[in-house]
């Protein structure tokens, strides 16, 4: 299994928070790289990628949308975490919207996705938001699996309708370590 | 980038300022808070005498706050101290030792937004068990000056973090799922020693007070 990390970090120490957990996660069979350093010839040499996301004040990964355009022709499984979620759907046209959520919050599925099922014991899972932002995707392309519970309704889990991209706002490596292990055995 | 440090003189602050130092940050000041609560939510309350010291071993500024160590008001008193830093220092952000414990993280994280400057955390999600491990292998010197949990007592009190304590730690964690970080307040540690000090930290004398399963060490400098 190939997989590729990709750092949306400008701070190199930022890395430590938003990208070794994810290294630690998948235990060494993966290779890490900055976005600026990926395109679709780099990509394509490995199987899954994974989007990691990167801190609140961090916003140049939008600055440089296009770098990531590369995700359009790419065939393989992609798992957008946070910024990374933020990357696929404005990779693919999808709006940013602003509102703040810090620390953990209890959310309900629809659906099963990436080990998360509808209808697990306690009807929810608790899960960690670090994001100002979040993505308006477009229900066309995209089939939506959680939504914020609060009056707001934001996608915070969403799979696109023909590719094996997968997008959460929430950050799996703290207490949903799990859904990164589906990801990658997918 | 200018960074602040939010030190308590234990194991994770400074490992996290070390990691800091060595990502190329200048290391403008360190924080602390002092709570009067001894049960707070928030902080450890180091003897401040000797976060003091450790500040001078490493050649950075020390900034203090006291705080009464009532919930949401010492939180307060933590965003104070930072605006305080970034007045003095202009730094750009705030480096914790955060692990796992996600009431201090966010809070922190949220203060740090509020303000417009970044929040690193370069141990968050770390296994503790490796954070140990390389917290020997990095030389740093660390002691126990506090245990709040049963099975430790008083013999716990200045005792190294060594491979001899990582063993028996093991056996206590496995029988009853201590936090072998002490993140969840089972143990408090001092470093007295650790790259980032010019020398090491001279103790006289630690007078263990307490009973049962609570214990601090009065540490007594030299």
């Amino acid at each position: 299994m190939k997989v590729l990390i990709i750092s949306t970090c400008t701070e190199k120490l930022h890395e430590a928070e938003f990208v070794r957990p994810i290294e630690d996660i998948i235990k060494g069979e993966c290779t890490t790289k900055h976005y600026s350093e990926v395109d679709l010839d780099v990509a394509s040499g490995f199987e899954k990628v994974i989007i990691c996301g990167t801190s609140l004040q961090d916003h140049k990964f939008i600055e440089d949308i296009k770098m990531f355009n590369w995700l359009k022709d790419f065939g393989g499984s992609v798992l957008g975490i946070c910024a990374g979620m933020h990357v696929l759907g404005l990779v693919f046209g999808d709006k940013l919207r602003n509102k703040k959520e810090i620390g953990y919050y209890r959310e309900k599925m629809s659906g099963s996705f990436l080990g998360l099922e509808e209808n697990n014991d306690e009807g929810e899972y608790e899960v960690w938001h670090l994001h100002n932002s979040w993505v308006d995707f477009n229900e066309c392309n995209w089939n939506v699996f959680m939504r914020s519970s609060d009056s707001s309704k934001i996608p915070e889990a969403v799979k696109h309708k023909q590719k094996e991209f997968y997008g959460v706002l929430f950050h799996p490596e703290v207490r949903q370590k799990g859904m990164i292990k589906e990801f990658i055995a997918l | 980038m200018k960074l602040g440090v939010l030190f308590s003189g234990g194991k994770d602050s400074a490992y996290a300022a070390l990691l800091a130092k060595r990502a190329g940050h200048s290391l403008s000041c360190f924080l602390s808070i002092q709570s009067k609560n001894e049960n707070s939510f928030m902080f450890h309350t180091p003897a401040i005498e000797l976060t003091k010291k450790q500040a001078g071993l490493c050649g950075v500024p020390f900034l203090l706050r006291e705080t009464e160590g009532r919930k949401e008001l010492e939180l307060m008193d933590l965003e104070e101290l930072i605006k305080d830093a970034i007045k003095r220092y202009k730094i750009e952000g705030i480096v914790t030792g955060a692990v796992e414990s996600v009431y201090q993280a966010s809070r922190i994280q949220e203060i740090c937004n509020n303000l417009g400057i970044e929040c690193f955390n370069p141990l968050w999600q770390m296994d503790q068990w490796e954070l140990l491990d390389k917290l020997i292998k990095e030389g740093f010197d660390i002691i126990i000056v506090g245990v709040f949990a049963y099975p430790f007592d008083d013999k716990m009190i200045g005792r190294k973090i060594d491979k001899s304590f990582l063993d028996e730690l093991r056996v206590v964690h496995k029988k009853l799922g201590i936090n072998p970080a002490g993140e969840g307040g089972e143990f408090e540690s001092l470093v007295v020693n650790c790259p980032l000090f010019s020398k090491e930290l001279s103790i006289k004398e630690i007078k263990a007070v307490g009973e049962g399963h609570s214990w601090r060490g009065e540490v007594l400098l030299g």
